[in-house]
């Protein structure tokens, strides 16, 4: 068909080869004549390699602020200081300071470390200054009061304390504390759980299985109950009815799998390789829990 | 049906009867062990104390009140040479299997590291902030090292989560500051998964006396 248009066209005389060799040579004539100043210019402007990072960064921060939160032994000795105390001593001690509201054997500390201090572990410090905020969760933009609220009724399947409580106070003080000088509405480095890349294998309970029985065991448990001292959990049980229901964020796998990575085991964080986490964290979310709330 | 419920009932209470005397006949053996020594080696009071308390000049560890399983998993891995110390090597291989299980269920059932049965709860609602550096190490860590707090795994109180976490409270500083030493150093090696290894190896010197220092002041 192309040669016969080809033909055609020869014999109307309207083609010859040689205009295909004409214009490619044409073509190639302009775009040098575009492309060949451009070059030498690059080429003479002296290569800032020192800047680049800079230079990138201005377009895409890739490093977040940092942030140290005070010193505990800051906390003030006043009433204010009282309410600090006392959100961090529910922190720490939820199961004794704010028994009636927790419906598990879990402390906040099992995820948020170091008295909700510590980096890649969910600090309170870099939560408080994201909020308020759209949670795709409820569909609708929440006070940190009820982001707190939601760890109460999923992680620690209980019940919040009400806005007035000294409990919900204590804890919003303290998260303020936590987080004085930090700049709001920012992504601080260290928040949440560092984020992990997609699994190079699907997520697999029989993997995970010898994970957890060769590093999580001796303190959780061979049937993920956790350990008890005095009536009371020294190591968190990880599924079962005295830990964190099904609607919990720690169900999540990529979720989970990022706290062990960072975290576990205790001491010894970023230990596991990101499969053994992901694995893991699939092995541990296999199991059942009290169910989410929201469908009872 | 009435003999056979009788006889049951005979044998029930016989058993009964009988397990707590054979942990009992166990403990005396280990008594005798620890008290007169074994053919091959030293009676373990010449240098463990009386009554378990150990001694704190030569460094040798109380022993009253661990962990029976951890004192057990200890003279199983001298006897193997997992664990090295020039004396406890040459006694544990003089120690049989059963011999190993008398001994530390005897240290195990003196007084000494039972669990304190103070909880939380009776703790004053506003813990003061910690004082010294090993007050803070052994309740909070060193996070910025990534040093979890000793009482995290080691139970409150140091008291110990047995079997794989010994009682810390009480132990002599010359004892704790030569493992933690041990520890980072890689002579010893015989934790689970490498946990005590990961935490000493981030702890400065200053911090390891701090520990030790705070861990013999608790009873």
């Amino acid at each position: 068909m192309m040669l016969g248009w080809i033909k055609s066209m020869r014999q109307s005389r309207a083609f010859h080869p040689t205009w295909i060799v004409m214009s490619v040579l044409s073509i190639i004539g302009v775009a040098g004549v575009i492309a060949v100043p451009s070059l030498y210019a690059s080429a003479k402007t002296p290569a800032p390699t020192s800047l680049r990072p800079k230079q990138v960064a201005a377009f895409q921060p890739l490093t977040r602020p940092s942030f140290t939160p005070p010193a505990a032994s800051a906390i003030p000795s006043n009433e204010f200081g009282e309410a600090v105390l006392l959100g961090r001593n529910i922190f720490r001690n939820t199961q004794v300071y704010a028994k009636k509201y927790v419906g598990n054997g879990l402390n906040c500390v099992n995820c948020h470390l170091d008295d909700g201090r510590k980096t890649n572990a969910a600090p309170l410090w870099a939560a408080y200054v994201k909020y308020p905020a759209y949670r795709e969760k409820n569909h609708k933009v929440n006070t940190y009061e009820e982001r707190l609220a939601g760890c109460f009724r999923f992680s620690m399947n209980g019940t919040a304390p009400a806005s007035d409580s000294k409990e919900m106070i204590g804890l919003v003080a303290y998260s303020f504390w936590l987080a004085q000088g930090a700049p709001t509405g920012v992504d601080l480095a260290g928040s949440g759980y560092p984020k992990l890349e997609s699994p190079a294998l699907t997520p697999d309970v029989t993997r995970g299985a010898s994970v957890f029985a060769a590093n999580c065991v001796i303190c959780h448990g061979a049937t993920g109950q956790g350990t008890k001292a005095n009536g009371k959990y020294v190591f968190p049980p990880l599924w079962g009815k005295d830990s964190f229901n099904a609607g919990a964020g720690m169900t999540r796998v990529p979720t989970a799998a990022a706290f062990i990575l960072a975290n576990m085991p205790l001491g010894k964080g970023d230990s596991l390789t990101q499969q053994e986490a992901w694995d893991v964290a699939q092995y541990l979310n296999s199991h059942e829990r009290p169910p989410d709330p929201r469908l009872k | 049906m009435r003999a056979t419920a009788r006889t049951f009932l005979v044998a029930a209470l016989a058993l009964g009867l009988a397990l707590p005397s054979i942990g009992y006949a166990n403990t005396k053996a280990g008594e005798a062990l620890v008290k007169q020594g074994t053919i091959g080696g030293a009676p373990c009071m010449q240098c463990h104390g009386a009554n378990g308390e150990g001694q704190a000049a030569a460094g040798y560890p109380r022993l009253a009140g661990q962990s029976k399983a951890y004192l057990m998993k200890q003279l199983q891995d001298f006897k193997s040479g997992q664990r090295h110390d020039p004396l406890m090597n040459v006694f544990a291989q003089a120690l049989k299997e059963q011999q190993i299980s008398d001994v530390a269920e005897y240290y195990a059932s003196l007084p000494g590291w039972q669990p304190s049965k103070q909880a939380w709860s009776t703790l004053p609602t506003s813990p003061a902030p910690p004082t010294s550096l090993g007050l803070a190490l052994v309740q909070q860590g060193n996070w910025d090292k990534g040093i979890p707090a000793c009482f995290a795994c080691h139970g409150e109180k140091g008291a110990g989560i047995f079997p794989f976490f010994p009682a810390l409270a009480g132990q002599h500083k010359t004892y704790l500051l030569k493992q933690l030493t041990a520890w980072q150093s890689g002579a010893r090696a015989n934790d689970p998964q490498g946990l005590m290894k990961a935490v000493a190896q981030k702890m400065s010197p200053a911090e390891m006396t701090a520990v030790s220092t705070y861990l013999e002041s608790l009873q």
